[in-house]
């Protein structure tokens, strides 16, 4: 499967940074493509804190993470840009005038810039920290669910005490053999509704629970025969499955970004700090993953980075057209990009 | 004042320790590597420290949100703690902790 797109701006991550970049290189007749790997915008403040307040982003004293997600939501609609998620951009390249990201997914994108806000990394599953586990990866241990069949007729050990963990817990149990939900205490974090027929389910003896803790995986060539796990005395026992679905929530991984050819500097992207170029013609970094001597790491600054950054990347995509500096309060040319009345 | 933290290759280290900071903070700014990927907000899981039995009574114990997002750590036990949820006072001088899986 491959898809192809061209535009003027690839923007790697669609965290607060790479949504206001949107915004800040549509005033600037810059068409985007944004890729993620969540399956939802908003970076950190969507995945790690959408209803913990923010109270440092400059006039508005109080908005969660996911409030503030869909305030840039809102603010980059008249600008229409084309959102990848739930894929990873893992490679970047020249081809002649063009950059060309790829995603994990087969998209292809071809741009006149690379816009990298990658944050902190993409946010992969956590792995359960047990030898061996990467043999078992994809082939019988998941830590999500691609293909709904796959588990179809399996024995199947769910993992997790919150919403994933229930979710395919209640969506898989019509399909397969048995299912036995794993958690280290009989409290979940999860939508109410999900708790309750989850409970209904094991009181009817269709979802098998245990309460314990993850301890190690047995079987052999990618194939798994049993989880072992342990209960607070310490008695570990096997639970006998064939497939295994982990679900500890999502961390953040540098991943292949570290691999583009910018000059990292441990896990970031060193920039110029006149327009956030990189090291690469024509590939900037804002946001946390770019680094300057005094860079901190907050939304204020990523959406300053952002309008330096938009200011340099109009002279890469209209370089016939002169520059000129405009408010949005004043410029009717603004105003109509924004569909404002005059 | 001092708190003494074992990494995961088992060495301890003497950190010097600081009133009113959190005990991630105490470890990260000692130079002891730990993950802490959202900067103490109770919100990753990834500080996560067994503290040393003699210790457990001192310290104020979790609050449910600690308990939940002890969830998406690994290797939970009785003695487990979010480093960035235990604040360090006086009391506590002389606290001994090790870093768990996943946090590093
Ligand atoms: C709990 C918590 C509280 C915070 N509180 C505040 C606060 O009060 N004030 C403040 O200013 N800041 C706060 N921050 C920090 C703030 O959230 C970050 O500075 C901000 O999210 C950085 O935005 P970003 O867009 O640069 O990166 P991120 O938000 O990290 O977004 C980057 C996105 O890029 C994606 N990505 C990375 N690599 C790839 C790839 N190869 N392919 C596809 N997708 C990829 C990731 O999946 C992610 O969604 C807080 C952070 C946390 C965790
Ligand atoms: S630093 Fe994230 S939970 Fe402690």
């Amino acid at each position: 499967m491959s898809d192809k797109h061209t535009t003027d701006a690839v923007i790697i991550g669609a965290g607060p940074t790479g949504l206001f970049s949107v915004f800040e290189l549509g005033l600037h007749d810059v068409k985007c493509h944004l890729i993620d790997i969540l399956d939802k915008p908003g970076g950190q403040c969507a995945e790690l804190y959408p209803e913990k307040p923010i109270y440092d982003i400059p006039a508005i004293p109080s908005c969660t993470g996911s409030e503030l997600t869909a305030a840039l939501m809102t603010q980059i609609k008249p600008f229409n840009a084309a959102f990848h998620f739930g894929e990873m951009a893992i490679e970047m390249k020249k081809q002649g005038e063009f950059w060309q990201v790829k995603t994990d997914a087969g998209t292809v994108i071809e741009a006149k810039v690379v816009v990298i806000a990658a944050g902190g990394g993409s946010f992969t599953p956590k792995r359960p920290p047990i030898a061996g586990i990467e043999e078992y990866e994809g082939k019988s241990v998941f830590y999500a669910v691609r293909k709904r069949d796959v588990f179809r007729d399996k024995d199947i050990v769910i993992a997790g005490g919150g919403d994933s963990a229930l979710d395919w817990v209640l969506n898989l149990e019509p399909i397969a053999k048995s299912v036995t939900l794993l958690h280290r205490r009989n409290e979940f974090r999860a939508a109410p509704d999900s708790i309750s027929k989850m409970r209904a389910l094991v009181d009817a003896k269709r979802v098998s629970l245990q309460i314990g803790n993850f301890e190690a995986i047995n079987g052999s060539g990618g194939q798994i025969s049993s989880v072992a796990v342990s209960d607070e005395h310490k008695n570990v026992k096997g639970i006998p499955c064939n497939a295994l679905l982990a679900f500890y929530g999502l961390t953040m991984k540098l991943g292949p970004v570290a691999d583009f050819g910018l000059g990292m500097e441990g896990e970031l992207i060193p920039v110029n700090t006149a327009d956030f170029e990189t090291s690469v013609p024509g590939v900037f970094a804002i946001g946390d993953i770019c680094t300057y001597p005094g860079k901190m790491k907050l939304i204020l600054s990523g959406f300053h980075e952002a309008a330096l950054m938009a200011k340099k990347v109009f002279a890469y995509v209209h370089p016939e057209r002169r520059y000129k500096f405009q408010y949005t309060t004043s410029s009717s040319d603004l105003k109509g990009k924004l569909h404002v009345s005059k | 004042m001092k708190i003494y933290v074992t990494d995961m290759s088992g060495n301890t280290h003497e950190l010097e320790a600081t009133e009113d900071w959190s005990v991630m903070e105490i470890i990260r700014e000692g130079g002891i590597p730990i993950l802490a990927q959202c900067g103490g907000s109770c919100a990753c899981a990834t500080c996560h420290v067994y503290v040393d039995k003699e210790w457990k009574d001192k310290i104020t114990p979790p609050d449910e949100e600690e308990i939940a997002m002890l969830d998406g750590a690994f290797d939970v036990t009785e003695d487990s703690r979010l480093a960035c949820c235990i604040t360090f006072t006086e009391e506590l001088d002389g606290l001994r902790v090790s870093l768990a899986a996943g946090s590093v």
